[in-house]
């Protein structure tokens, strides 16, 4: 029981991680309608700049924890917010009109040009840093076993509900949400009422990569190390956190997201290691056989 | 800072008539301010695991300011060049004379590229390097052709097509180390399973179409290469397997000594005989991939594909059979993948999960779609410029991806629709014809 408490709250917290890079997916798949594969590289890129500002703030000799996480939080969300848009401008708002397959190979293309940007610019080496927030509690001790709640862990999961509510309110109350909910509804209609279309859509861009961003420096905290090919594996499974939880939609993008990190820390525990992504991709073949709009998608007509 | 970009957008798109210089250079002026900020910490900063292990950095600001200025640099000339070749959709008339002379062009090249490719062998008999690339190149088209059946023909969008080929390639490798099969047995085998597991990728993937298809073949890929690995009993793990056997002539083996084909035709041996008949066996299996393919569309399996790929709705509605006619494309396609990956183990002598990763997946499906999604002559143009490309560019290993995937954003805006837009059906009608209005009752039908 204790085993499985624990497993329970590293499922959780890397569920979070994978939640924010869903929403990322999901919201431009709702509203473009293209998975954004270079996503999964934004998170990476989030990471990697977390990583970078982070040096920097303590090589000049702050010290105060809270005020560096602020800083190096807001950095990299703003920054790789900036790599989100300049993605959407060079290689996807040209291709918008264009025939379903051309952006989604520009988006393959992307991805490849990011990692291997990150590649050539910072070394093929896993990049370690020393654990930055320590400590915790431990929640229950039975038989020598302990489940601990650590201080990271909180502060993923705080981080993610915090966020998650930023975002909620602003789809549900804004200006700026209220354009993002027309144009997945109707892009031309919404431009004839006089919606910026292509400023919505790129701000999708920026806020799904901010997002990112922010599951990249939890990343960081949470495992302690970056590394350039990290976005591939951690963006297929963010992709099919979304379209398990439904794609288009954001509550699901985060239920997909629990879902996938407790399949796959469970897995991890009680079967085999190697075959944890198996697991997770199995999942998401099975669960498309037998619900293939999700669990809080809705069903899609398609007409002649 | 993203606010101040994002609401210069809109002027960027509207272009003027006749922009000025002052334009030019605030379009620049903002593009290298958006790369300063993009490159500041990713090109300004260098970080490096330390000797002892804890990350120290240091700082690049000469290739920050390069970057740049390039940036700077580029934006202006992409501008002047936009301005030069007019607005975007303009249409260009070619003079008559010039089309038919391109129409004759278009016909003729593939007689010629077909019958230089039976020549590459004679002509470049001492140059190795050219024969091995000119069998790396062949592969590729042969993939390729493999993968158009799904994705040109049919238009189900594959992205572990990469999971076929290993398929075939174990199956051979396995076969022929652990039980001494040889590769003409094996190649049919390699062959069978491949098609196999395609059928087994088809079943799940019916119900799902468009994106969704995309994302569950790409796991499946996934799931294969992550099975070799860890499936260390059967498949050697991520050590791979070595030593497979090399093809023979026909059960004669290509050696030196009395048992050789070379002995046997009374001629000197040469290790260059097996590489020429390497080549020769990639271009006979690309070419029945091909010839399998040009006929299979006459047929009525290959009218339903793309009839498929057209609309599926439409198609059903027509009584065609979704289920057998996806299936047997993802069979068919999964085949020739299989018969590239035995040939490519039997080329290697080696086979590891390496050589099996998305990034082949998504080479060959650019290869398909940068031919033109349908064309057979665009999809083998499309792997000689990619390969061709690709080695080009060997020099600058760490850089070589990254080309890679320029390249590939690059070509999608260039020509979203491939190099050879080729999608019209095979067969249609010839005459529209017109239906009298006694026959409908709104007029013109």
């Amino acid at each position: 029981m204790d085993y499985f408490a624990q497993q329970l709250i590293n499922g959780i917290v890397l569920g979070s991680i994978y939640g924010l890079i869903a929403i990322g997916y999901t919201m431009v798949y709702g509203i473009v309608g293209m998975i954004n594969f270079a996503h999964g590289d934004i998170f990476m890129i989030g990471g990697f700049i977390a990583l970078i500002s982070f040096l920097i703030l303590v090589s000049i000799g702050l010290t105060v924890v809270p005020v560096i996480l602020l800083i190096v939080l807001l950095v990299s969300m703003a920054i790789t917010a900036l790599y989100g848009w300049t993605v959407e401008r060079i290689a996807y708002r040209p291709l918008r009109h264009s025939f379903r397959l051309a952006p989604m190979l520009s988006a393959i293309g992307m991805s490849f040009v990011l990692s291997n940007y990150s590649q050539v610019a910072q070394g093929a080496r896993v990049k370690p840093v020393p654990p930055i927030i320590t400590g915790g509690y431990t929640l229950l001790e039975q038989n020598g076993f302990v489940v601990r709640l650590s201080n990271v862990q909180i502060i993923v999961v705080v981080t993610t509900i915090v966020l998650l509510a930023i975002f909620t309110w602003l789809v549900a109350r804004t200006r700026l949400g209220r354009d993002m909910r027309a144009c997945e509804q109707d892009q031309t209609m919404a431009a004839l009422l006089g919606v910026d279309v292509d400023r919505t859509i790129s701000m999708t861009f920026v806020i799904g990569a901010a997002l990112a961003a922010v599951a990249g420096m939890m990343y960081l905290l949470y495992y302690g190390l970056v590394d350039f090919y990290m976005g591939f594996v951690a963006g297929i499974k963010a992709f099919t956190a979304a379209v398990l939880g439904g794609i288009g939609s954001l509550p699901g993008a985060m239920l997909g997201g629990l879902a996938i990190g407790l399949i796959e820390t469970l897995w991890s525990a009680y079967f085999s290691v190697e075959y944890k992504d198996v697991a997770a991709f199995s999942i998401l073949i099975i669960v498309l056989i037998f619900l293939p709009t999700g669990l809080l998608g809705r069903p899609e007509v398609e007409k002649v | 800072m993203g606010d101040g970009v994002t609401t210069a957008a809109p002027a960027l798109t509207q272009i003027p008539r006749a922009p000025g210089i002052a334009f030019i250079l605030k379009k620049a002026l903002i593009s290298a301010l958006v790369a300063l900020v993009l490159f500041s910490l990713m090109i300004g900063i260098r970080t490096e695991a330390g000797p002892t292990g804890q990350l120290i950095y240091w700082t690049r600001f000469g290739d920050l300011a390069a970057m740049v200025a390039a940036v700077f640099g580029g934006s202006i000339i992409v501008e002047l060049l936009r301005q030069w070749w007019g607005p975007v959709g303009t249409i260009r008339i070619i003079p008559p004379r010039l089309q038919s002379t391109l129409a004759v062009a278009r016909r003729g090249i593939a007689p010629v590229l077909l019958i230089f490719t039976f020549l590459v062998p004679v002509i470049f008999y001492d140059q190795r390097y050219i024969l091995d690339l000119g069998i790396l190149v062949l592969t590729y088209v042969m993939l390729g052709w493999g993968l158009n059946v799904v994705v040109g023909l049919a238009g189900l969008l594959d992205l572990g097509y990469v999971a076929f080929y290993a398929v075939g390639a174990y199956s051979y490798a396995l076969l022929a180390t652990n039980f001494g099969l040889s590769f003409w047995v094996c190649l049919p085998l390699a062959g069978i399973l491949a098609a196999f597991w395609g059928m087994m990728l088809g079943f799940p993937v019916l119900r799902l179409r468009g994106d969704y298809l995309a994302i569950v073949t790409l796991a499946f890929g996934e799931i294969i290469r992550l099975v070799i690995i860890n499936w260390q009993s059967l498949t050697g793990g991520p050590n791979g397997v070595s030593g497979i056997p090399r093809p023979t002539f026909f059960g004669i083996p290509l050696v030196p000594g009395p048992d050789g084909l070379a002995a046997k035709l009374g001629i000197e041996f040469s290790p260059t005989h097996r590489i020429v008949f390497l080549f020769y066996l990639i271009l006979g299996l690309a070419l029945l991939t091909n010839w399998v393919t040009i006929r299979l569309r006459r047929l009525p399996i290959g009218r339903a594909w793309e009839a498929l790929r057209e609309d599926e709705v439409a198609c059903r509605a027509l009584g065609i059979n979704i289920t057998t006619t996806k299936l047997t494309a993802f069979a068919t396609g999964a085949m020739f993948g299989g018969f590239a990956g035995a040939f490519f183990a039997t080329r290697q002598g080696f086979i590891s999960p390496e050589s099996f990763t998305f990034q082949e997946s998504a080479l060959v499906l650019a290869i398909v779609v940068l031919g033109g999604m349908g064309s057979q002559l665009g999809v083998a143009l499309a792997a000689l410029t990619m390969i061709g490309g690709f080695e080009l560019f060997r020099g600058l290993e760490q850089y070589r991806m990254l080309v890679f995937g320029v390249a590939m954003v690059l070509l999608m805006i260039w020509r979203p629709r491939g190099l050879i837009g080729h999608r019209a059906p095979t067969v249609f009608l010839r005459h529209s014809q017109a239906i009298s209005s006694d026959l409908v009752k709104e007029g013109h039908g």
